[in-house]
């Protein structure tokens, strides 16, 4: 495959690396003469010196013939010009960009972008289970029906705590269908089954219902008595 | 007219201006809090210091409810995403976008984007200027 990457930093140096190591053509483009030149150093002939938004540098660099068009440059503008400029220029028919702003990956699709990467936002699925406010992790979406099943820890602050799952007041339309303690036992809990800090419980709930349940798991003993 | 303008520097400050004396409803945005410095003492418009391609800002400013949007800040590559999302996220009725290169310029004019290179238009009038008999000059001014 011939592959374009604009942007020669971090990112882009190690995405070349790792892709000619594949065997894979590669070209960066890069605007800083320094980063050219640690490119061509450890790398080889594998870089141009110049703006990857621009027609004329793109048209030099063979961006017609490329499979693929990476843009990894730190600003999302830049990244986003760079691949709407290959695909509708050049025809390149697959663009990946890089994005700092997790909110623009919505816009980014709608735009015409094939895949935009957010390393925020990678790196807040991974933390998402450690985060006090994000207890939800979404499982899975029961196609067409409205439901999911989602995961959360109970903190130990939890008003559920040292209840019976009887006790607990759950949101209308959700359910309660496995408990996993912290020893990683999984169990069908029955009305009776102890709620202990650092279960992991698994529930169905209508997307609606999620906000309340979160608040159930997360509402701490004594704001509630 | 409710009208955004994204940039305060001199030329996005002088559009301000203008239609600000019109009696439109002028908003200004700048990442820098001093560009606003470059308008009249008199400008009425609100001046907003935030990120035109950040979507939270747009939103924070209402974009959705504005007639025109206004892309002049000095980055080409800035100025088309801006305008891309007012148009196509916050549905704005009009949007003028500069692009200095004359080449993304013309790609973006064919993607439907309402477009203005100063490169071009400035090299046009000055071919024109040469072009034209010669004035008279004040004298001093040669």
């Amino acid at each position: 495959m011939y592959i374009m990457i604009v942007g020669g930093g971090k990112v882009g140096y190690y995405l070349a690396k790792e892709l000619v190591e594949d065997g894979h053509e590669v070209l960066v483009i890069e605007k800083e003469a320094a980063k050219c030149r640690k490119i061509a150093d450890e790398l080889g002939d594998i870089v141009v010196r110049g703006d990857g938004c621009e027609g004329i540098t793109l048209e030099t660099a063979g961006t017609g013939r490329a499979d693929l068009f990476i843009a990894v440059t730190g600003d999302d503008e830049d990244n986003l010009v760079a691949c709407q400029v290959a695909k509708n220029k050049f025809n390149v028919r697959r663009t990946v960009a890089l994005i700092n702003n997790p909110k623009n990956e919505a816009i980014f699709k709608k735009l015409g972008i094939d895949t935009a990467v957010s390393s925020t936002a990678l790196i807040l699925a991974n933390i998402e289970q450690e985060l006090p406010s994000h207890p939800l992790i979404p499982l899975l979406t029961i196609k067409g029906s409205g439901l999911e099943v989602v995961e959360a820890k109970v903190p130990a602050y939890s008003a559920m705590v040292g209840k019976h799952i009887g006790e607990v007041l759950l949101p209308q339309q959700c359910l309660i269908t496995v408990i996993i303690d912290e020893e990683g036992v999984p169990r069908i809990p029955t009305s009776d089954t102890l709620v202990r800090a650092g279960d992991e419980v698994v529930a169905v709930c209508r997307r609606e219902t999620e906000d309340a349940l979160r608040a159930v798991l997360t509402t701490p003993a004594k704001e509630t008595e | 007219m409710k009208l955004v303008i994204m940039g305060c520097g001199r030329v996005g400050a002088e559009l301000a201006a203008l239609l600000d004396r019109e009696g439109q409803e002028v908003t200004i945005l700048d990442i820098d809090p001093d560009a606003f410095g470059q308008l009249p003492p008199d400008f009425k418009g609100n001046c907003v210091v935030g990120n035109g391609i950040d979507q939270d800002v747009l939103r924070r400013i209402g974009l959705a409810e504005a007639d025109a949007f206004v892309a002049a800040s000095p980055g080409d590559n800035r100025n088309v995403m801006a305008s891309q999302i007012a148009k196509h996220i916050f549905g704005v009725p009009r949007v003028v976008c500069r692009i200095f290169d004359p080449i993304r310029q013309e790609l973006y004019h064919s993607l439907g984007l309402e477009t203005i290179s100063p490169t071009r238009e400035v090299a046009r009038l000055l071919k024109e200027a040469l072009e034209r008999e010669p004035v008279e000059t004040p004298r001093g001014e040669g």
